[in-house]
């Protein structure tokens, strides 16, 4: 039996009149990585916040491998890296590991280091650390419990598109050493398809699965590559028509002024 | 690769312009009282000013060591000493405990807080008759007064420090599911800590203040005791001297709770204050 991240009918509500996300069913192959893509405002955060068990579902579920997402099995990355400003490089990364006897938190955290490469910044505080670093720290420590999902909502956005590069090649190496379920929220198809076996298109609000693919590319993958682009020119036209659909407000009051 | 770009940039600083003045710095800071100490010293000395309202530096200086010689300075020094710092204690612990729990739960705040607010704006002298009441008038009414002023600062400070903690941060305790206490240890606090820290050297201050009070009112010793002795006796060298224990130990201590505080900010990403 393949394991699989099961979503059924998953909805949450911030208000009584339109739900931000749902109802939403998604199938998804563990110990794979899945791009979540779509517009502002189009609930991908919330999904991933309900996946994450920060947000509590008005209806519907998600099962791992045909049980409840446990808080043990996720680690999350954010937008920025909310590190704790106080604690070092090393103590940040070994945040989520307080129950662990000292000696062992210790070497877990040396192995995770080591991996992600910021060894030799174990002493460093936050506010010496550059943009690109900080969110390296971030996914160390989201790491270091040995996540079976790892939840990363747009964890590359606020960086410079060089930096964002070269971190995608990191988490891909992060993926093939630790092997954990990936679903990455991206506003930036070039990301998904660089990096997702499983890409989903989000539309609304409601949030809710307008189109999935599943790019037959291999790895790693030129983004200057025709298959690359053929499979950005499919993504485009599906984001490009989910844009004249219903709850999409701003698209049709722009074209209602512009004639 | 790109980090490292970055690295370069990052550890490439500006140098720094040398300060013109080649004067260490907290010697700078005494360069204005030893002037105004040396003028109105020549000012007594050639008559300008009545020694019997104004004595001369040295005057109030020798009024202190006489009473050093004879111990009966570090008597009285002792005496504020020990009641600022009993009460500081007392003040801070109530504090920390209330501000702590009203900073982390809703409930708490809007159970004690509105309660707490009332009694802060009685103020705190206000309290004096019923401490002696209460407590009688020796060390313990003291020690209490002082610890009251010392409360509020360090309360409002902690709460307030608390509330405004970043929703990111706690969140990221959440995902690593950190129990109730945990969240306070190690988010929390940490997190309000230079709050805390400005409500600390805040309740100081107006330990110093309460201290002063107490002591005017009824107190055989103390700093405090010294100036209404001096002022009684019509030594306004006394007077003066008293004056200046109290600057000294103000500032003293300021700077100590000062320096606690700055290493244990370090981490702060501040311009600093230099």
């Amino acid at each position: 039996m393949v394991s699989i991240l099961h979503i059924s009918g998953l909805v949450k509500r911030f208000d009584a009149a339109i739900p931000a996300v749902g109802p939403v069913d998604l199938v998804m192959e563990t110990g794979r990585i899945a791009a979540i893509i779509g517009r502002s405002g189009t609930g991908k955060s919330t999904l991933l916040r309900l996946l994450a068990g920060l947000e509590r579902p008005d209806a519907g579920r998600a099962l791992l491998d045909g049980e409840p997402i446990r808080p043990d099995d996720v680690g999350v990355v954010f937008q920025e890296p909310r590190l704790m400003p106080w604690l070092d490089v090393a103590a940040n990364v070994g945040f989520g590991l307080g129950h662990l006897p000292r000696h062992e938190r210790d070497d877990a955290v040396a192995e995770v280091l080591e991996v992600v490469g910021l060894t030799a910044h174990a002493a460093k505080l936050p506010k010496q650390l550059s943009g690109g670093m900080a969110q390296r720290v971030a996914l160390a420590r989201a790491l270091a419990v040995r996540p079976r999902l790892l939840l990363l909502d747009e964890p590359f956005s606020a960086l410079d598109p060089l930096t964002r590069l070269s971190m995608q090649d990191h988490l891909l190496e992060l993926w093939r050493h630790y092997g954990p379920t990936i679903v990455l929220i991206s506003h930036d198809m070039d990301e998904a398809l660089a990096l997702a076996d499983h890409i989903v298109v989000l539309d609304g609000p409601p949030g809710r699965v307008v189109a999935e693919f599943g790019p037959d590319l291999p790895h790693p993958r030129r983004r200057t590559s025709p298959g690359f682009q053929r499979w950005r020119h499919r993504l485009v036209d599906v984001l490009g028509s989910s844009n004249g659909n219903e709850g999409n407000g701003r698209a049709v009051t722009e074209t209602r002024y512009a004639v | 690769m790109a980090d490292l770009a970055y690295g370069r940039h990052a550890v490439a600083e500006v140098p720094r312009r040398a300060s013109r003045l080649a004067v260490p710095k907290p010697l700078l800071g005494w360069l204005l009282p030893a002037l105004l100490a040396l003028i109105w010293e020549a000012a007594c000395r050639t008559g300008l000013v009545a020694p019997n309202l104004l004595p001369a530096p040295s005057a109030i200086f020798f009024t202190l060591y006489r009473l050093a010689a004879t111990g009966d300075l570090w008597l009285h020094l002792g005496a504020t000493i020990y009641r600022l710092g009993l009460g500081f204690a007392l003040g801070t612990l109530f504090g920390t405990l209330l501000g702590a729990l009203t900073g982390a739960s809703v409930l708490a705040r809007q159970v004690l807080d509105p309660m707490i607010q009332g009694l802060r704006s009685v103020p705190s002298i206000a309290w004096v008759p019923l401490f002696i009441l209460w407590l009688g008038i020796f060390e313990s009414s003291k020690i209490v007064l002082i610890a009251v002023g010392v409360f509020f600062p360090v309360y409002l400070n902690l709460m307030i420090g608390i509330a405004q903690v970043d929703r990111k941060l706690v969140e990221v305790g959440r995902v690593h599911r950190l129990s109730r206490a945990a969240l306070v240890w190690r988010i929390l606090l940490p997190a309000s800590l230079p709050s805390y820290i400005t409500g600390l050297r805040g309740g100081l201050g107006l330990g110093w203040m309460f201290v002063v009070a107490a002591e005017l009112m009824a107190a055989s010793e103390g700093v405090g005791f010294l100036l209404i002795d001096g002022q009684q006796t019509g030594r306004p060298a006394l007077v003066i001297g008293a004056i200046l224990l109290f600057a000294m130990l103000g500032k003293t201590s300021d700077l100590l709770l000062a320096r606690i505080g700055k290493s244990l900010l370090g981490w702060q990403d501040v311009v600093g204050e230099g």
